[in-house]
Protein backbone atom coordinates (compact mmCIF):
# COMPACT_ATOMS: atom_id res chain seq x y z
CA UNK A 1 0.00 0.00 0.00
CA UNK A 2 1.44 3.03 -0.92
CA UNK A 3 0.93 5.95 1.56
CA UNK A 4 0.42 9.65 0.41
CA UNK A 5 0.33 12.72 2.25
CA UNK A 6 -0.51 15.58 0.23
CA UNK A 7 0.67 19.15 1.34
CA UNK A 8 -1.44 21.98 0.29
CA UNK A 9 -4.96 22.10 -0.55
CA UNK A 10 -5.57 24.67 -2.82
CA UNK A 11 -6.51 24.52 -6.75
CA UNK A 12 -3.89 21.70 -7.65
CA UNK A 13 -3.99 19.70 -4.50
CA UNK A 14 -8.03 19.32 -4.63
CA UNK A 15 -7.05 18.83 -8.83
CA UNK A 16 -4.71 15.97 -7.49
CA UNK A 17 -7.48 14.53 -4.95
CA UNK A 18 -9.67 14.57 -7.72
CA UNK A 19 -8.49 12.44 -9.91
CA UNK A 20 -7.32 10.10 -7.29
CA UNK A 21 -11.04 9.56 -6.79
CA UNK A 22 -11.60 9.66 -10.74
CA UNK A 23 -9.16 7.54 -11.49
CA UNK A 24 -8.21 5.03 -8.78
CA UNK A 25 -8.89 1.81 -10.72
CA UNK A 26 -6.41 2.84 -13.62
CA UNK A 27 -3.99 4.32 -10.83
CA UNK A 28 -3.74 1.19 -8.79
CA UNK A 29 -3.81 -1.20 -11.96
CA UNK A 30 -0.33 0.62 -13.10
CA UNK A 31 1.19 1.27 -9.65
CA UNK A 32 -0.69 -1.17 -6.85
CA UNK A 33 -2.73 0.29 -3.35
CA UNK A 34 -2.73 3.92 -2.67
CA UNK A 35 -4.11 5.44 0.32
CA UNK A 36 -3.74 9.63 1.14
CA UNK A 37 -3.26 8.87 4.70
CA UNK A 38 -3.13 12.96 5.48
CA UNK A 39 -3.90 16.60 3.79
CA UNK A 40 -2.77 19.38 5.56
CA UNK A 41 -2.33 23.46 4.52
CA UNK A 42 -2.54 26.66 6.31
CA UNK A 43 -6.27 25.93 7.28
CA UNK A 44 -5.56 22.64 9.24
CA UNK A 45 -5.37 18.90 8.19
CA UNK A 46 -7.42 15.61 8.05
CA UNK A 47 -5.65 12.42 9.14
CA UNK A 48 -6.51 9.16 9.45
CA UNK A 49 -9.40 6.84 7.91
CA UNK A 50 -11.10 9.61 5.69
CA UNK A 51 -12.71 9.96 2.16
CA UNK A 52 -11.24 12.34 -0.30
CA UNK A 53 -14.45 13.63 -1.02
CA UNK A 54 -15.39 14.66 2.83
CA UNK A 55 -11.74 16.23 2.76
CA UNK A 56 -12.69 18.36 -0.46
CA UNK A 57 -16.22 19.05 1.03
CA UNK A 58 -14.67 20.39 4.22
CA UNK A 59 -12.10 22.56 2.74
CA UNK A 60 -14.89 24.22 0.10
CA UNK A 61 -16.43 24.97 2.97
CA UNK A 62 -13.82 26.63 4.83
CA UNK A 63 -11.53 24.79 6.29
CA UNK A 64 -9.45 20.98 7.19
CA UNK A 65 -11.48 19.95 10.49
CA UNK A 66 -8.60 19.18 12.30
CA UNK A 67 -5.95 21.88 13.85
CA UNK A 68 -2.80 20.36 13.21
CA UNK A 69 0.03 21.92 11.75
CA UNK A 70 1.07 21.11 8.00
CA UNK A 71 4.84 21.00 9.32
CA UNK A 72 3.76 18.81 12.39
CA UNK A 73 2.02 16.18 10.00
CA UNK A 74 4.97 15.76 7.55
CA UNK A 75 7.08 15.25 10.60
CA UNK A 76 5.31 12.49 12.20
CA UNK A 77 3.29 11.00 9.69
CA UNK A 78 4.50 7.85 8.39
CA UNK A 79 4.05 8.31 4.31
CA UNK A 80 6.30 6.57 1.56
CA UNK A 81 5.09 10.15 -1.04
CA UNK A 82 4.77 13.59 0.07
CA UNK A 83 2.48 15.29 -2.79
CA UNK A 84 3.95 19.18 -1.78
CA UNK A 85 1.57 21.63 -3.40
CA UNK A 86 1.76 24.70 -1.29
CA UNK A 87 2.18 28.31 -2.89
CA UNK A 88 5.61 29.17 -4.14
CA UNK A 89 6.84 31.96 -2.29
CA UNK A 90 10.81 31.33 -3.23
CA UNK A 91 11.02 31.18 0.55
CA UNK A 92 11.99 28.10 2.95
CA UNK A 93 8.06 27.48 4.03
CA UNK A 94 7.59 24.75 1.10
CA UNK A 95 11.00 23.27 1.04
CA UNK A 96 10.88 23.09 4.73
CA UNK A 97 8.14 20.53 4.16
CA UNK A 98 10.19 18.97 1.08
CA UNK A 99 13.25 18.70 3.47
CA UNK A 100 11.52 17.09 6.21
CA UNK A 101 9.76 14.17 4.06
CA UNK A 102 12.99 13.55 2.59
CA UNK A 103 14.76 13.15 5.74
CA UNK A 104 12.66 10.39 6.32
CA UNK A 105 13.37 8.78 3.16
CA UNK A 106 9.70 9.69 1.75
CA UNK A 107 9.70 10.87 -1.79
CA UNK A 108 8.62 14.23 -2.81
CA UNK A 109 6.54 15.11 -5.76
CA UNK A 110 5.77 19.03 -5.88
CA UNK A 111 4.39 21.48 -8.30
CA UNK A 112 6.07 23.85 -5.92
CA UNK A 113 8.86 26.53 -7.88
CA UNK A 114 10.14 27.62 -4.72
CA UNK A 115 12.48 24.83 -5.41
CA UNK A 116 14.36 27.10 -7.55
CA UNK A 117 16.04 28.22 -5.04
CA UNK A 118 17.22 24.63 -3.58
CA UNK A 119 16.62 22.70 -6.11
CA UNK A 120 20.59 21.34 -5.76
CA UNK A 121 20.26 20.47 -2.40
CA UNK A 122 17.41 18.74 -2.23
CA UNK A 123 18.59 16.56 -5.17
CA UNK A 124 21.57 15.89 -3.12
CA UNK A 125 19.34 14.91 -0.16
CA UNK A 126 17.00 12.83 -1.62
CA UNK A 127 19.85 10.69 -3.40
CA UNK A 128 21.75 10.49 0.50
CA UNK A 129 18.26 8.66 1.24
CA UNK A 130 17.38 7.12 -1.36
CA UNK A 131 14.57 9.03 -2.15
CA UNK A 132 13.16 10.93 -5.05
CA UNK A 133 12.39 14.50 -5.83
CA UNK A 134 10.13 14.85 -9.34
CA UNK A 135 8.93 18.46 -9.76
CA UNK A 136 8.13 17.98 -13.28
CA UNK A 137 5.00 20.12 -12.59
CA UNK A 138 7.00 23.33 -11.75
CA UNK A 139 8.08 23.63 -15.33
CA UNK A 140 5.56 24.36 -18.31
CA UNK A 141 2.50 22.62 -16.29
CA UNK A 142 0.85 19.31 -18.40
CA UNK A 143 3.92 19.93 -20.99
CA UNK A 144 6.80 17.20 -20.08
CA UNK A 145 10.52 18.25 -20.57
CA UNK A 146 11.95 17.54 -16.90
CA UNK A 147 11.12 14.26 -17.53
CA UNK A 148 11.96 14.64 -21.17
CA UNK A 149 15.57 16.18 -20.54
CA UNK A 150 16.70 13.76 -17.84
CA UNK A 151 15.78 10.76 -18.98
CA UNK A 152 14.64 10.27 -22.78
CA UNK A 153 17.75 12.88 -23.81
CA UNK A 154 19.64 11.57 -21.04
CA UNK A 155 22.72 10.32 -23.16
CA UNK A 156 22.12 13.91 -25.62
CA UNK A 157 24.17 16.84 -24.99
CA UNK A 158 21.74 19.54 -24.29
CA UNK A 159 23.07 22.41 -26.42
CA UNK A 160 20.21 24.86 -25.40
CA UNK A 161 16.59 25.10 -24.37
CA UNK A 162 14.39 27.35 -25.55
CA UNK A 163 10.79 28.62 -25.70
CA UNK A 164 7.53 30.05 -23.70
CA UNK A 165 7.10 29.01 -20.25
CA UNK A 166 4.73 31.78 -19.34
CA UNK A 167 1.13 31.00 -20.78
CA UNK A 168 -0.31 34.77 -19.47
CA UNK A 169 2.67 36.70 -21.51
CA UNK A 170 2.28 34.22 -24.26
CA UNK A 171 -2.00 35.39 -24.38
CA UNK A 172 -1.12 38.87 -23.51
CA UNK A 173 0.88 39.26 -26.80
CA UNK A 174 -1.17 36.81 -29.12
CA UNK A 175 -4.31 39.40 -28.31
CA UNK A 176 -1.64 42.45 -29.46
CA UNK A 177 -0.54 40.46 -32.37
CA UNK A 178 -3.66 39.56 -33.92
CA UNK A 179 -6.16 42.65 -32.90
CA UNK A 180 -3.24 45.07 -32.96
CA UNK A 181 -4.43 45.92 -29.42
CA UNK A 182 -2.23 48.29 -26.90
CA UNK A 183 -0.71 46.64 -23.86
CA UNK A 184 -2.82 48.13 -20.91
CA UNK A 185 -5.93 46.82 -22.82
CA UNK A 186 -5.62 43.26 -23.14
CA UNK A 187 -3.71 43.22 -19.97
CA UNK A 188 -7.42 44.13 -18.45
CA UNK A 189 -9.08 41.66 -20.85
CA UNK A 190 -6.63 39.13 -19.38
CA UNK A 191 -7.30 39.91 -15.94
CA UNK A 192 -11.15 39.70 -16.33
CA UNK A 193 -10.78 36.31 -17.82
CA UNK A 194 -8.67 35.29 -14.90
CA UNK A 195 -5.62 34.96 -17.71
CA UNK A 196 -3.77 37.62 -15.59
CA UNK A 197 -3.32 38.24 -11.84
CA UNK A 198 -5.09 41.53 -10.32
CA UNK A 199 -0.76 41.79 -9.60
CA UNK A 200 0.08 40.64 -13.07
CA UNK A 201 3.96 41.78 -12.62
CA UNK A 202 5.46 37.89 -11.82
CA UNK A 203 4.41 37.22 -14.97
CA UNK A 204 4.79 40.54 -17.10
CA UNK A 205 8.07 41.08 -15.81
CA UNK A 206 8.86 37.97 -16.54
CA UNK A 207 9.88 36.52 -13.19
CA UNK A 208 7.81 33.26 -13.40
CA UNK A 209 9.82 32.45 -16.68
CA UNK A 210 13.02 33.49 -15.36
CA UNK A 211 12.29 31.27 -11.60
CA UNK A 212 11.16 28.35 -14.23
CA UNK A 213 14.32 28.98 -16.41
CA UNK A 214 16.10 28.57 -13.14
CA UNK A 215 14.70 24.82 -12.47
CA UNK A 216 15.42 24.31 -16.19
CA UNK A 217 18.99 25.35 -16.00
CA UNK A 218 19.91 23.22 -12.70
CA UNK A 219 18.24 20.15 -13.92
CA UNK A 220 20.74 20.48 -17.30
CA UNK A 221 23.35 20.56 -14.63
CA UNK A 222 23.99 24.47 -15.17
CA UNK A 223 24.11 25.92 -11.87
CA UNK A 224 22.42 29.02 -12.20
CA UNK A 225 20.50 31.67 -9.46
CA UNK A 226 17.54 33.49 -10.76
CA UNK A 227 19.54 36.79 -10.02
CA UNK A 228 21.61 35.43 -12.69
CA UNK A 229 19.19 35.50 -15.20
CA UNK A 230 19.02 38.74 -17.72
CA UNK A 231 15.33 39.61 -17.92
CA UNK A 232 13.09 41.83 -19.59
CA UNK A 233 9.68 42.02 -19.72
CA UNK A 234 6.75 42.40 -22.26
CA UNK A 235 5.50 46.04 -20.52
CA UNK A 236 7.23 47.64 -23.52
CA UNK A 237 5.98 46.15 -26.12
CA UNK A 238 3.42 48.37 -28.39
CA UNK A 239 1.02 47.01 -31.07
CA UNK A 240 3.23 49.51 -33.80
CA UNK A 241 5.97 47.22 -33.16
CA UNK A 242 4.47 44.08 -34.02
CA UNK A 243 3.49 45.80 -37.35
CA UNK A 244 6.95 46.70 -38.05
CA UNK A 245 8.13 43.36 -37.07
CA UNK A 246 5.14 41.45 -39.24
CA UNK A 247 6.99 43.22 -42.22
CA UNK A 248 10.08 41.31 -42.29
CA UNK A 249 7.85 38.11 -41.22
CA UNK A 250 8.58 37.65 -37.62
CA UNK A 251 6.18 37.95 -34.63
CA UNK A 252 7.15 38.41 -30.91
CA UNK A 253 7.22 36.37 -28.12
CA UNK A 254 8.59 36.37 -24.72
CA UNK A 255 11.31 33.68 -24.93
CA UNK A 256 13.26 32.01 -21.69
CA UNK A 257 16.38 30.69 -23.21
CA UNK A 258 19.56 28.52 -21.66
CA UNK A 259 22.48 27.46 -22.81
CA UNK A 260 26.16 27.39 -21.67
CA UNK A 261 26.45 31.05 -23.07
CA UNK A 262 22.73 32.70 -22.08
CA UNK A 263 20.27 32.28 -19.26
CA UNK A 264 17.58 35.14 -20.30
CA UNK A 265 14.11 35.83 -20.14
CA UNK A 266 13.48 38.61 -23.23
CA UNK A 267 11.00 39.49 -25.86
CA UNK A 268 12.16 37.89 -29.35
CA UNK A 269 11.65 37.93 -32.83
CA UNK A 270 10.09 35.00 -33.83
CA UNK A 271 9.69 33.66 -37.33
CA UNK A 272 5.66 33.87 -38.27
CA UNK A 273 5.99 30.00 -39.16
CA UNK A 274 8.70 29.06 -36.70
CA UNK A 275 6.49 26.59 -33.93
CA UNK A 276 7.48 29.31 -30.93
CA UNK A 277 5.14 31.67 -32.77
CA UNK A 278 2.29 29.62 -31.07
CA UNK A 279 -0.37 31.22 -30.01
CA UNK A 280 -2.44 31.61 -26.49
CA UNK A 281 -1.65 30.60 -22.80
CA UNK A 282 0.12 27.64 -24.18
CA UNK A 283 3.84 26.47 -23.39
CA UNK A 284 6.13 25.31 -26.01
CA UNK A 285 10.13 24.56 -25.87
CA UNK A 286 12.50 23.55 -28.36
CA UNK A 287 15.53 21.71 -27.13
CA UNK A 288 18.74 21.62 -29.22
CA UNK A 289 20.91 18.53 -28.74
CA UNK A 290 23.85 17.17 -30.22
CA UNK A 291 22.80 13.70 -31.70
CA UNK A 292 18.87 14.00 -31.44
CA UNK A 293 18.76 17.26 -33.21
CA UNK A 294 15.70 20.18 -32.64
CA UNK A 295 12.90 18.41 -30.36
CA UNK A 296 10.01 20.73 -29.95
CA UNK A 297 7.22 20.03 -26.96
CA UNK A 298 4.12 22.27 -26.24
CA UNK A 299 1.24 22.04 -24.06
CA UNK A 300 -0.93 23.21 -21.94
CA UNK A 301 1.12 25.44 -19.13
CA UNK A 302 -1.25 25.49 -16.00
CA UNK A 303 -4.63 24.52 -15.02
CA UNK A 304 -6.20 22.48 -11.99
CA UNK A 305 -6.62 19.14 -13.62
CA UNK A 306 -3.54 19.71 -15.97
CA UNK A 307 -1.41 20.08 -13.22
CA UNK A 308 -2.60 17.55 -11.28
CA UNK A 309 -2.42 14.95 -14.46
CA UNK A 310 1.51 15.62 -14.23
CA UNK A 311 1.58 15.21 -10.45
CA UNK A 312 -0.33 11.68 -11.07
CA UNK A 313 2.54 10.80 -14.01
CA UNK A 314 5.33 11.82 -11.02
CA UNK A 315 3.48 9.27 -9.39
CA UNK A 316 3.51 6.60 -11.81
CA UNK A 317 6.86 7.19 -12.42
CA UNK A 318 7.90 6.62 -8.49
CA UNK A 319 6.00 3.55 -8.29
CA UNK A 320 5.67 1.87 -11.79
CA UNK A 321 8.59 -0.36 -11.22
CA UNK A 322 6.94 -1.60 -7.68
CA UNK A 323 3.89 -3.17 -9.43
CA UNK A 324 5.87 -4.77 -12.59
CA UNK B 1 22.48 31.22 -38.93
CA UNK B 2 22.57 31.41 -42.22
CA UNK B 3 25.06 33.23 -44.04
CA UNK B 4 26.07 34.55 -47.69
CA UNK B 5 29.46 32.73 -48.96
CA UNK B 6 31.17 33.89 -52.29
CA UNK B 7 33.98 32.00 -53.92
CA UNK B 8 35.70 32.16 -56.77
CA UNK B 9 36.90 29.67 -59.04
CA UNK B 10 38.78 28.84 -62.04
CA UNK B 11 37.19 26.87 -64.38
CA UNK B 12 38.72 25.33 -68.00
CA UNK B 13 36.55 27.30 -70.74
CA UNK B 14 34.51 23.90 -72.10
CA UNK B 15 30.76 22.35 -71.45
CA UNK B 16 30.29 20.81 -67.95
CA UNK B 17 32.74 22.65 -65.49
CA UNK B 18 30.68 24.30 -63.97
CA UNK B 19 28.24 21.21 -62.77
CA UNK B 20 31.66 20.22 -60.77
CA UNK B 21 31.16 22.95 -58.76
CA UNK B 22 27.70 23.02 -57.98
CA UNK B 23 27.13 19.82 -57.29
CA UNK B 24 29.20 20.17 -53.76
CA UNK B 25 27.31 22.77 -53.05
CA UNK B 26 23.67 22.25 -53.49
CA UNK B 27 24.73 18.25 -51.91
CA UNK B 28 25.90 20.26 -49.30
CA UNK B 29 22.59 21.73 -49.07
CA UNK B 30 24.06 25.39 -49.78
CA UNK B 31 21.52 27.63 -51.52
CA UNK B 32 23.27 28.87 -54.84
CA UNK B 33 21.84 32.86 -55.17
CA UNK B 34 24.30 33.66 -58.09
CA UNK B 35 26.96 33.17 -60.73
CA UNK B 36 28.72 35.55 -62.80
CA UNK B 37 31.41 34.44 -65.44
CA UNK B 38 34.27 37.07 -65.44
CA UNK B 39 34.88 36.09 -68.87
CA UNK B 40 36.81 39.29 -69.69
CA UNK B 41 39.24 37.89 -66.69
CA UNK B 42 40.63 34.72 -68.18
CA UNK B 43 43.37 33.72 -66.97
CA UNK B 44 46.80 33.29 -68.47
CA UNK B 45 46.27 29.72 -68.92
CA UNK B 46 43.00 29.87 -70.82
CA UNK B 47 40.76 29.44 -67.30
CA UNK B 48 37.32 31.90 -66.41
CA UNK B 49 37.11 33.13 -62.95
CA UNK B 50 33.62 32.08 -62.04
CA UNK B 51 32.25 33.62 -58.96
CA UNK B 52 29.26 31.65 -57.38
CA UNK B 53 26.91 33.18 -54.03
CA UNK B 54 25.33 30.83 -51.94
CA UNK B 55 24.05 30.85 -48.19
CA UNK B 56 24.33 28.15 -46.28
CA UNK B 57 25.32 28.01 -42.34
CA UNK B 58 29.47 28.05 -41.96
CA UNK B 59 29.88 24.38 -41.00
CA UNK B 60 28.18 23.28 -44.10
CA UNK B 61 29.93 26.11 -46.06
CA UNK B 62 33.52 24.47 -44.76
CA UNK B 63 32.34 21.40 -46.05
CA UNK B 64 31.59 22.75 -49.18
CA UNK B 65 34.92 24.69 -49.85
CA UNK B 66 36.78 21.57 -48.63
CA UNK B 67 35.54 19.62 -50.99
CA UNK B 68 35.68 22.06 -53.89
CA UNK B 69 39.22 22.78 -53.32
CA UNK B 70 39.27 18.95 -54.27
CA UNK B 71 37.48 19.63 -57.52
CA UNK B 72 38.95 22.55 -59.01
CA UNK B 73 41.22 25.73 -58.52
CA UNK B 74 39.47 28.00 -55.51
CA UNK B 75 41.04 31.57 -54.97
CA UNK B 76 40.06 31.44 -51.31
CA UNK B 77 41.08 34.95 -51.26
CA UNK B 78 37.84 35.74 -53.34
CA UNK B 79 36.18 34.27 -50.02
CA UNK B 80 33.84 36.93 -48.65
CA UNK B 81 31.23 36.32 -45.31
CA UNK B 82 28.58 38.36 -44.53
CA UNK B 83 26.31 37.34 -41.62
CA UNK B 84 23.11 39.74 -41.04
CA UNK B 85 20.84 40.09 -38.44
CA UNK B 86 17.42 42.19 -37.86
CA UNK B 87 16.64 43.70 -34.82
CA UNK B 88 13.72 45.33 -33.89
CA UNK B 89 14.47 48.80 -31.60
CA UNK B 90 11.41 50.27 -29.28
CA UNK B 91 11.97 53.99 -27.78
CA UNK B 92 13.02 56.98 -27.87
CA UNK B 93 15.29 56.52 -30.89
CA UNK B 94 15.44 59.41 -32.75
CA UNK B 95 15.62 61.66 -29.71
CA UNK B 96 18.70 59.69 -28.25
CA UNK B 97 20.76 60.93 -31.90
CA UNK B 98 20.11 58.32 -34.12
CA UNK B 99 22.98 59.62 -36.07
CA UNK B 100 25.45 58.82 -32.98
CA UNK B 101 23.54 55.42 -32.73
CA UNK B 102 24.63 54.05 -36.13
CA UNK B 103 28.31 56.15 -36.27
CA UNK B 104 28.84 53.96 -32.87
CA UNK B 105 27.51 50.35 -34.44
CA UNK B 106 29.57 51.08 -37.63
CA UNK B 107 33.24 50.01 -38.03
CA UNK B 108 35.28 47.90 -40.97
CA UNK B 109 33.91 45.10 -39.71
CA UNK B 110 29.77 45.51 -39.63
CA UNK B 111 27.75 48.49 -40.58
CA UNK B 112 23.76 49.00 -40.33
CA UNK B 113 23.09 48.22 -43.69
CA UNK B 114 19.25 48.81 -43.29
CA UNK B 115 17.04 51.01 -40.97
CA UNK B 116 13.37 51.83 -41.03
CA UNK B 117 11.99 53.95 -38.22
CA UNK B 118 7.93 54.15 -37.72
CA UNK B 119 7.41 57.76 -36.43
CA UNK B 120 5.17 57.52 -33.36
CA UNK B 121 2.66 60.08 -31.97
CA UNK B 122 4.47 63.00 -30.36
CA UNK B 123 6.20 61.81 -27.30
CA UNK B 124 5.56 57.99 -27.40
CA UNK B 125 7.97 55.99 -28.42
CA UNK B 126 9.24 54.67 -31.60
CA UNK B 127 9.80 51.79 -33.33
CA UNK B 128 12.64 50.79 -36.04
CA UNK B 129 13.96 47.52 -37.49
CA UNK B 130 17.55 47.87 -37.98
CA UNK B 131 19.52 45.30 -40.29
CA UNK B 132 23.34 44.60 -39.61
CA UNK B 133 25.55 43.27 -42.09
CA UNK B 134 29.04 41.74 -40.57
CA UNK B 135 32.28 40.03 -42.09
CA UNK B 136 30.89 36.96 -40.39
CA UNK B 137 29.25 35.18 -37.24
CA UNK B 138 31.94 36.69 -34.55
CA UNK B 139 32.22 40.39 -36.36
CA UNK B 140 28.39 40.10 -36.05
CA UNK B 141 28.22 38.76 -32.25
CA UNK B 142 30.39 41.80 -31.39
CA UNK B 143 28.41 44.48 -33.50
CA UNK B 144 25.15 42.80 -31.43
CA UNK B 145 27.13 43.58 -28.52
CA UNK B 146 27.80 47.44 -29.37
CA UNK B 147 24.02 47.74 -30.42
CA UNK B 148 22.94 46.22 -26.67
CA UNK B 149 25.33 48.39 -24.85
CA UNK B 150 24.20 51.52 -27.08
CA UNK B 151 20.53 50.96 -26.45
CA UNK B 152 21.02 50.28 -22.87
CA UNK B 153 22.50 53.59 -22.38
CA UNK B 154 20.04 55.34 -24.45
CA UNK B 155 16.91 53.35 -22.71
CA UNK B 156 15.81 51.51 -25.82
CA UNK B 157 14.89 48.34 -25.78
CA UNK B 158 16.33 45.55 -28.46
CA UNK B 159 14.82 42.67 -29.63
CA UNK B 160 17.05 40.07 -30.75
CA UNK B 161 15.10 37.23 -33.60
CA UNK B 162 15.99 33.70 -31.83
CA UNK B 163 17.16 31.04 -34.14
CA UNK B 164 15.13 27.98 -34.29
CA UNK B 165 16.38 25.29 -36.45
CA UNK B 166 13.37 22.87 -36.92
N1 LIG C 1 -2.46 26.33 -10.58
C1 LIG C 1 -1.66 25.93 -11.55
O1 LIG C 1 -2.10 25.80 -12.69
C2 LIG C 1 -0.22 25.63 -11.28
C3 LIG C 1 0.59 25.14 -12.34
C4 LIG C 1 1.93 24.82 -12.08
C5 LIG C 1 2.44 25.01 -10.81
N2 LIG C 1 1.64 25.53 -9.80
C6 LIG C 1 2.21 25.70 -8.49
O2 LIG C 1 1.59 24.76 -7.63
C7 LIG C 1 1.48 25.29 -6.32
C8 LIG C 1 0.04 25.25 -5.88
O3 LIG C 1 -0.74 26.03 -6.77
P1 LIG C 1 -2.28 26.28 -6.52
O4 LIG C 1 -2.79 26.89 -7.77
O5 LIG C 1 -2.89 25.04 -6.02
O6 LIG C 1 -2.24 27.39 -5.38
P2 LIG C 1 -3.38 27.70 -4.31
O7 LIG C 1 -4.71 27.40 -4.90
O8 LIG C 1 -3.13 29.05 -3.81
O9 LIG C 1 -3.13 26.65 -3.16
C9 LIG C 1 -2.03 26.69 -2.32
C10 LIG C 1 -2.31 25.82 -1.12
O10 LIG C 1 -1.15 25.79 -0.30
C11 LIG C 1 -1.50 26.18 1.00
N3 LIG C 1 -0.35 26.83 1.62
C12 LIG C 1 0.25 28.00 1.30
N4 LIG C 1 1.31 28.22 2.09
C13 LIG C 1 1.38 27.17 2.93
C14 LIG C 1 2.26 26.84 3.99
N5 LIG C 1 3.29 27.61 4.31
N6 LIG C 1 2.01 25.68 4.65
C15 LIG C 1 0.99 24.89 4.31
N7 LIG C 1 0.14 25.16 3.34
C16 LIG C 1 0.34 26.28 2.64
C17 LIG C 1 -2.68 27.08 0.85
O11 LIG C 1 -3.40 27.17 2.04
P3 LIG C 1 -4.43 28.38 2.27
O12 LIG C 1 -5.49 28.22 1.21
O13 LIG C 1 -4.94 28.19 3.61
O14 LIG C 1 -3.64 29.64 2.06
C18 LIG C 1 -3.43 26.34 -0.24
O15 LIG C 1 -4.11 25.24 0.27
C19 LIG C 1 2.03 26.69 -6.38
O16 LIG C 1 3.35 26.66 -5.92
C20 LIG C 1 1.97 27.03 -7.85
O17 LIG C 1 2.98 27.95 -8.21
C21 LIG C 1 0.33 25.82 -10.04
Amino acid sequence: MIKIAIIGFGTVGQGVAELLIKKKNEIEKKIGEFKVIAIADLTGAILGDFKLEDAIESRRRGKLPENREAIDVAEKEDYDVMIEVTTTKLDESGIMYMKTALRKGASVITSNKSIAVALTDLLKLAEKKSAKLLYEATVGGAMPVIRLLNSYLALCEIRSVKGILNGTCNYILTRMEEEGLPYHQVLSEAQEMGIAEANPSADVEGIDAAIKLVILANTMGITAKFEDVEREGITKITPQAFKVAMQKGYTIRLIAEVSKKYLRVSPRLVRINSPLAIKGTLNALMINTDTAGEIFVAGRGAGKFETASVILSDLYELFRTRNS
Amino acid sequence: MSELFTLIVELEDKPGQLLRVLEPIAKNGGNIVGIVHQRGKKTPLNRVPVEISFISDSKRAEKIFSELQKEVVVRSFGKIRTSTISLLLIGHIIHTDLSDTIKRIDNIEAECVELNVTMPELDRPSTAMMTISAKGVEALERALGRVKEICREKGILVIEPVNDEL
